[in-house]
């Protein structure tokens, strides 16, 4: 995959706050990329950067192999849909999408066809003479989208498209971005801060915090190989159980404040498996309760339960194991037949060692 | 109970604010009744139906040249205090930028500063480096205390402009001078009339800055001053003072519709009036 | 950094106006507060002669004092007045009819003032509309005096002309309120009465205090009214301004009065918004 967009060493400084830290990163042709994070990151700034709306302090971003430095927006392949969607309000929606196609010189029928297209693409054919400030939120993106695809830029930038729209809506343009982006191949790079957008919409997702790259990879990538506790607890809920990693005759063993001890496998850790403190992550659904008369597990421990979230399909326990400080976080799904245990009832806990991530370090969290 | 007690508290409040209304158009809505009145004694009760003192006004050459005057004055000055204005309120409502409450609250103070205290400043000013009073002084007065009216005007109009508009027109291939000409010059232009206005009908009626800086040449307000101690000239001047207002009134609607249709455009909701 | 410096730029020529025909013309009457005048020879040597004058001569004292007092009682009657307006424009008035009644209150403003001042004393006057229709009406046998060429005819009239001034602020402010503030008060117990005083008051302060500025501040330079309306008894401190520059040549002198005057009224805005950072911060 040659990379479509390189940035190397990418600094961006607002006065004394450093926005971007040292930002390399490559994005390929045809990728749906996201940038994930909390607010104030840094990743509307990186995506800016990359627009052309904001000048880097220091690095360089190329585009298809050209030096962006000193392109301004205006001339860079690159188009953005605004958070706020910037549909112009006193023009129609057909002047809208064709606001970039004046430079283009085409004739009025190419242009009208080619707007056409566009509003038809994104499911809108037939509201071009409508006035744009008499849309709703989710039309007004599909404007915003139709607007910037009809010029076919390279890149498609998104600055958290989805976030001004209700759920139903939300969950609804998800699989609608990701159909229009398979089918126009274009690369878009999106910002968003709701990690679940990130991980069912993306091809791959840097996570980003207080401007510097955390980590990139797939969606499962970062899902079940979290490169650091900050990660794994960004991406999903992921409970931090304090311990030591000790290396035995056959490799390396956690030992587990509670849960005793177990082998480790190389790959469930970022890095090299090193004797010393460590901190061990696992997902909420990769512990589970046993209910009477179930059969014992190769590893369970017994605890009680200290607080409960019913959600109707999952329960969440809170699970307070005997000799563990913090209680655990265990999803259960809601089977026909099976019990939703209460509050301060005992509960038999097993787990898949297996799961395990070892998060080198003291501390749990 | 609330209720009950709210609606009365509205009923009382009403009638009040009726009453309140009645005082504030009192002088305005007089002012036509005596200007037609066939006497020229300005008192109840009304003598009669005329349109003499309409008619007089055509043929008093000094008024038709303060008119002249004013209107030129006026219409300069709307000019460049609205020039003046959309710099600043576009700065203020777009940029950030250093002793930015200082500046901006040096440039609206005009606007809680007694006139006297204006006029006599310049006047001091201008006489001692030499310029002879005219109807400039009177523009570099006007502009000055219109010039904060029009930014209060404008401030509104860029104010509620997204600034993701202006960058989606240069993502789109704009350069800066192509959006603001094509984006955001469509979305402000009723704002940039309502001033164009406001400043017009400041200056028309200005009197105590005309007073002190108009030199020989007078304005229609210090031609009106004049005329005031005149009791045999009052009719003539309630019939002036009908068309004065009358057309103040016009071309405050005339602001106010075009403002609205700037909000209306943007498809935002009305809030408020012009200060 | 860029951002700071396009701002500068697109500021500066309505900011170097200011600076040019306000702020250098303020400070050129402060120099020549200092100066004095001969007859016909400005001399230029700095001198306290004119504050002297201006503090032993009791007509300059007489006058200041006078036009504080009105310009006081003047603020304390718009806001007085215009707060209830306000309020029913703001609690009373259905949302889409607001922009209506707030546009009706401020069309007199935007007409001739000179125009309007007249007509008061149209209004006013001894021979004026008010008496001869409440003569023709029999209330009366002989006009009210007590209405025209004094203070109180420069009061009424000054009230009139700045109304709008006191409404905007405080309707501003009220719209603000979030209603269910008041709400909240009313479920802990409070009545209508209680909570307007113990909630919407407080809250709408600083709308009342800008108010407050907006009127006094102006009203105590005011020229036209007081010489229009006033008679002897109702003349203030800008008339004088006036005479001692058009018609005594005495600019030096002029300059000073605007001076103390400014001092006056900066001074007193000052404890004004003193009191109400004090006020909006509770007791201590």
């Amino acid at each position: 995959m040659s990379a479509l967009i390189a940035l190397n060493g990418a600094q961006k400084y607002f006065g004394a706050y450093h926005a971007l830290r040292d930002i390399d990163l490559e994005i390929g042709q045809g990728e749906f990329f996201s940038l994930l994070g909390p607010s104030g990151c840094g990743k509307t700034t990186l995506l800016r950067a990359i627009a052309g709306f904001e000048a880097l302090d220091a690095g360089s971003i190329h585009i298809d192999g050209h030096d962006m430095a000193g392109v301004p927006a205006n001339r860079r392949p690159t188009n953005m849909v605004f958070q706020s969607y910037a549909i112009f309000p006193h023009l129609s929606v057909a002047e809208n999408v064709a606001f970039g196609l004046r430079k283009r010189g085409l004739d009025a029928k190419t242009q009208a066809e080619r707007v056409g297209g566009a509003l038809e693409m994104v499911g809108l054919g037939g509201y071009g003479a409508r006035a744009a400030h008499a849309l709703s939120g989710g039309q007004r993106q599909r404007v915003a989208l139709a607007r910037a695809l009809v010029l076919e830029p390279k890149v498609l930038l998104l600055d958290e498209p989805l976030s001004a729209l209700d759920r139903k809506m939300r969950e609804q343009m998800q699989g609608e971005l990701r159909r229009l982006q398979r089918h126009v191949g274009i690369t878009f790079i999106l910002v968003t801060h709701d990690q679940e957008e990130a991980l069912i919409m993306s091809d791959r997702i840097a996570v980003m915090f207080e401007g510097g790259i955390a980590q990139i990879d797939s969606p499962e990538g970062l899902y079940r190989r979290p490169a650091s506790r900050e990660v794994g607890a960004f991406i999903g809920q992921m409970n931090f159980l304090a311990g030591q990693v000790r290396s035995g005759t056959d490799g390396f063993v956690a030992q587990i404040h509670g849960l005793g001890h177990v082998p480790l496998a190389a790959e469930q850790s970022a890095e090299p498996l090193a004797a010393g403190a460590a901190a061990f992550g696992m997902r909420p659904e990769s512990l589970s309760l046993l209910f009477d008369g179930q059969a014992q597990a190769a590893s369970e421990a017994t605890g009680r339960i200290a607080d409960r979230a019913y959600y109707g399909d999952m329960t969440y326990y809170e699970v307070a194991l005997d000799g563990v400080a913090e209680p655990v976080t265990i999803s259960m799904k809601n089977m026909v037949g099976q019990p939703v245990l209460s509050v301060g009832d005992a509960a038999r806990v097993a787990w898949d060692p297996r799961a395990l991530i070892v998060f080198p370090g003291p501390g749990t969290a | 109970m609330a209720v009950g007690q709210a609606r009365g508290q509205g009923r009382g409040l009403r009638i009040y604010a009726v009453l309140y209304l009645a005082f504030l158009y009192a002088p305005i809505v007089l002012l036509p009744v005596f200007a037609f009145n066939d006497s020229t004694i300005i008192a109840f009760p009304l003598s009669g139906f005329t349109t003499q003192w309409f008619v007089e006004l055509a043929d008093v050459p000094a008024l038709h040249s303060a008119v002249l005057t004013s209107l030129k004055i006026a219409v300069v000055t709307a000019l460049i205090s609205t020039l003046l204005g959309i710099c600043a309120a576009r700065a203020a409502t777009r940029y950030r930028f250093p002793a930015k409450g200082g500046i901006m609250g040096v440039i609206m103070l005009p606007l809680v500063l007694p006139e006297i205290i204006v006029a006599v400043s310049l006047l001091v000013v201008f006489l001692q480096i030499g310029l002879e009073l005219s109807s400039l002084t009177v523009i570099l007065g006007h502009v000055l205390i219109c010039t904060p009216f029009c930014i209060a005007i404008l401030n509104g109009s860029f104010q509620s402009l997204d600034v993701s508009l202006e960058e989606a027109a240069v993502d789109l291939g704009e350069s800066g001078w192509g959006a603001f000409r094509l984006v955001i010059l469509p979305l402000v232009m009723p704002g940039i009339i309502a001033s164009l206005l406001i400043a017009f009908t400041i200056s028309m009626d200005e009197f105590i800055i005309a007073f002190f800086l108009s030199g020989s040449d007078p304005t229609l307000p210090v031609y009106l001053w004049g005329q005031l101690r005149f009791p045999q000239r009052l009719p003539v001047v309630m019939a002036l003072g009908t068309i004065l207002v009358v057309a103040s009134v016009l071309i405050i609607i005339l602001a106010e519709w075009f403002r609205r249709r700037g909000v209306a455009k943007r498809g935002g909701s009305d809030s408020g009036g012009f200060l | 950094m860029k951002d700071f410096a396009r701002g500068l730029v697109l500021v500066s020529p309505t900011a170097l106006y200011a600076l040019a025909l306000l702020v250098a013309p303020m400070a050129a009457i402060v120099l020549f507060s200092f100066w004095t005048q001969d007859y016909l020879t400005l001399d230029t040597t700095l001198t306290l002669d004119n504050y002297r004058e201006a503090v032993t001569d009791p007509i300059y004292g007489q006058l200041m004092v006078r036009s504080l007092y009105i310009s006081g009682l003047v603020t304390a009657v718009t806001v007085v007045l215009a707060f209830p307006i306000a309020y029913y424009i703001s609690f009373h008035v259905a949302p889409g009819r607001k922009a209506l009644w707030i546009f009706l209150v401020t069309i007199p403003f935007w007409t001739s003032y000179l125009i309007r001042v007249f007509l008061w004393k149209v209004i006013l006057g001894f021979n004026g509309v008010l008496n001869t229709s409440l003569m023709g009406l029999g209330v009366i046998d002989a006009p009210l005096t007590f209405i025209l060429y004094n203070l109180n005819a420069v009061v009424i009239t000054l009230a009139h002309a700045f109304a709008p001034f006191a409404i905007l602020p405080i309707f501003v402010v009220l719209e603000r309120i979030d209603r269910s503030l008041l709400e909240a008060s009313q479920d802990l117990g409070e009545t209508a009465l209680t909570t307007f005083w113990r909630v919407t008051l407080p809250l709408a302060m600083p709308g009342v205090i800008a108010a407050v500025l907006i009127v006094f501040i102006p009203t105590v330079g005011d020229y036209i009214t007081p010489r229009l309306v006033g008679g002897p008894g109702g003349l203030m401190i800008a008339n004088m301004i006036q005479t001692q520059f058009l018609r005594l040549n005495n600019a030096p002198m002029g300059a000073t009065l605007a001076v103390l005057a400014m001092v006056c009224v900066t001074i007193i805005a000052l404890i004004f918004l003193w009191l109400n950072r004090r006020f909006l911060r509770g007791p201590d």
